[in-house]
């Protein structure tokens, strides 16, 4: 989460609140507390700035009475003067602080409280005076020093809790726009694997999300369209030729019947291949069918071993006829959801491939398997395989591999098993036998 | 026999009764819902090809309404909608063979052949015999002029369809149908190579050849 973008704007946000809190406290400061300290400089400067010249002009005796004046008018007010070398001479204050003053004079020490054990604070101005003497007049600053203690306080607490509250929200936020944003991922991811009736989820809210997920849907919808229109084009293509080519067919055949000999041969290859395109065409609708969902209707709980015990016993025969053996075994009870004549026509074209593409005397397997929460189809060949970087391509329409081109088929085996696989939401892995190709088909269990 | 064919494209319905009088059947065509439920219910007819999108009234209506009235008659149904689902629909209505359009003739030909065969009276039947050949369906045992033949569960299947329906042409997707009993469409015609063991285990040795191949269609046994 801290790589987030959202988490990064809580830290950024954060900050700018404290260093606001910061400049606020620091304005409240000056003009309540720092007024105060000013006002008590003030005083204090003036003081010292009147009694020196009451000392310049009548004398230390002069000064001294004063200082007693002074200190009885006002008892926080404190004063001595003393010599250079801080012995008392008069003054209020018992003791000279033990703490030297600063360059312009100030001092901030603590002092005995008259007549008690306590301890006050005190902020004062040392002044010297000609003739060996030094001025200090002083004044106690302890409601000050309390009031700075507590603003002290309350600023630290402040900051800390707009900085936990920042976090905390910050934290929620993410999570909010975060969890919006996974389901986003989700759905995206959904369409990426080739779902595209997926769509962004809006909450009607009308923010910035849900006017992406509108927009991104918009777009969706007309991807969608267009697709369906290229797929809708090609599965009319492939329907409309379908009703010629078979009453062209169908004529041929009537006419073999009354045809000669010589003729007759002829014309009944001519119906054979046309079986064949016929046979093309029906699996390019077959895929279309698969792929826009009509099959689903049909899907039930499917035990798997009699789709491959029976597959095995339907092909057994051509692969004795090539000299293969084909071996095949089942773990028992396993099912899945699925469509029984889909999943057949899948795994008959798996097991058709490995018999045609396996060099005479070479060994083909059909195996189903329970592998955890999976059931696998495992279908192994011992011919040339299938390059690694074809094993995308060859699940396309048509395509055929070099060397196989010579052989009969129609380029659409896999792509059908393809479809079947996506309709099921399983897994089709190829994977390398060496020699030869291993597909593993991989269904998800159900109960 | 006499069949009935209600179809609304013009040249499919020649087609259709053409091929079926070539037959050696009687047929009546028309051409929409209407009069071909008139048809089915008065005139007296062994079997109906009912295309399912008709003017009028509507194919799978026409079916359903002769089985509410207990009309057993066998009916095919033609279809452009080859769906799973559609097909399956057909058949809950009550039709006894659904064929999706377009269809080689010889496909109708066997389809409409092996229902009106099953018109005659079946009984518990406890054997079967074409030519020499013989089967018994109770010890499933086989054999042909007094010699045993040993078949495999499979073979034994696909000779009793077949033996079933002597006389008549059942195609490599009516076999598949029946005895694998899915319906999908294999890459290579992997039926033939069942049909010629089969064929090797019956007919090998014997001078009449009983399990014939139809160019084009499928497969025939036959004594003839």
């Amino acid at each position: 989460m801290a790589r987030t973008t959202t988490f990064r704007l809580t830290l950024s946000y954060s900050f700018i609140f404290a260093v606001s809190l910061g400049l606020l406290a620091f304005y409240f400061y000056w003009s309540t507390i720092g007024l105060v300290l000013r006002e008590t400089d003030e005083i204090l400067y003036s003081q010292t700035q009147a009694l020196s010249k009451v000392y310049r002009k009548r004398g230390i005796d002069w000064l001294a009475k004063s200082l007693s004046v002074r200190a009885k008018v006002n008892q926080k007010m404190l004063y001595q003067f003393s010599t250079l070398d801080n012995r008392p001479l008069a003054g209020n204050l018992r003791m000279w602080p033990s703490v030297s003053p600063s360059e312009e004079g100030w001092v901030e020490f603590d002092y005995l409280l008259p007549g008690t054990e306590e301890y006050a604070p005190a902020r004062g101005r040392v002044y010297p005076l000609p003739d060996g003497v030094q001025l200090l007049v002083a004044r106690n600053v302890e409601e000050i020093t309390q009031i700075k203690k507590v603003f002290n306080r309350s600023l630290q607490v402040g900051l800390a809790l707009t900085l936990l509250f920042a976090l905390v929200g910050g934290i929620f936020m993410s999570r909010r726009v975060l969890r919006r944003v996974s389901e986003f991922t989700a759905s995206t991811g959904q369409i990426v694997d080739g779902r595209l009736g997926e769509r962004l989820t809006s909450r009607e809210t009308g923010d910035e999300f849900d006017v992406l997920a509108r927009h991104v849907n918009e777009m969706l919808d007309r991807l969608e369209t267009l697709v369906g229109a290229v797929r809708h084009v090609s599965d009319n293509i492939a329907h409309d030729l379908r009703t010629p080519l078979t009453r062209l067919r169908n004529r041929i055949e009537t006419a073999s019947l009354g045809a000669t000999d010589s003729v007759k041969g002829e014309l009944e290859a001519s119906v054979a291949d046309a079986d064949e395109l016929l046979r093309t065409f029906s699996s390019l609708l077959k895929i279309a069918r698969i792929e826009s969902g009509s099959y689903k209707p049909s899907f039930e709980r499917i035990d798997f071993a009699p789709l491959i015990f029976d597959a095995a016993d339907l092909y057994q025969g051509l692969a004795q006829e090539k000299g293969l053996v084909l071996m095949t075994d089942c773990d028992p009870v396993i099912f899945i959801y699925g469509d029984r004549n889909l999943l057949f026509q899948a795994i008959s074209n798996l097991v058709d491939n490995a018999i045609k593409y396996s060099p005479d005397g070479g060994a083909v397997s059909l195996i189903g398997r329970r592998d955890g929460d999976y059931a696998t189809v495992i279908v192994t060949d011992a011919g040339s395989g299938i390059p690694e970087n074809e094993w995308e391509n060859v699940l396309e329409r048509f395509s055929r591999l070099d060397q196989s081109r010579s052989l009969p088929g129609s380029g659409l085996g896999l792509s059908v098993v393809n479809a079947v696989v996506k309709a099921h939401e399983a897994q089709l892995i190829f994977e390398d036998n060496s020699p030869g190709l291993k597909a593993v088909v991989k269904f998800s269990l159900v109960g | 026999m006499k069949l009935l064919v209600i179809e609304d494209d013009d040249e499919t319905g020649e087609f259709i009764k053409n091929g079926l009088v070539q037959a050696g059947h009687k047929v009546d065509l028309t051409d929409n819902g209407q009069d071909g439920l008139y048809l089915a219910t008065t005139g007296n007819f062994d079997l109906i090809v009912i295309d399912r999108m008709l003017p009028l009234v509507d194919g799978l209506t026409i079916v359903r309404t002769l089985r509410a009235s207990d009309n057993r008659i066998p009916i095919v149904v033609l279809s452009a909608l080859g769906e799973i689902d559609h097909r399956v629909a057909g058949l809950n209505a009550g039709a006894d063979d659904y064929l999706v359009k377009p269809f080689a003739f010889s496909e109708l030909e066997a389809r409409v052949g092996a229902l009106l065969r099953r018109v005659t009276p079946e009984g518990p039947e406890t054997s079967l015999c074409v030519g020499d050949l013989e089967m018994n369906l109770i010890t499933r045992e086989v054999g042909r002029n007094g010699k045993s033949i040993d078949l495999q569960p499979r073979e034994f299947r696909l000779l009793e369809y077949l033996m079933r329906h002597a006389g008549q042409v059942l195609t490599r997707t009516m076999l598949l149908e029946h005895v694998w009993d899915y319906h999908f469409d294999p890459q290579t015609n992997v039926i033939d190579v069942h049909v010629s063991r089969l064929r090797s285990k019956i007919d090998k040795g014997f001078e009449v050849q009983l399990l014939h191949t139809v160019r084009g269609a499928g497969y025939k046994l036959a004594s003839l």
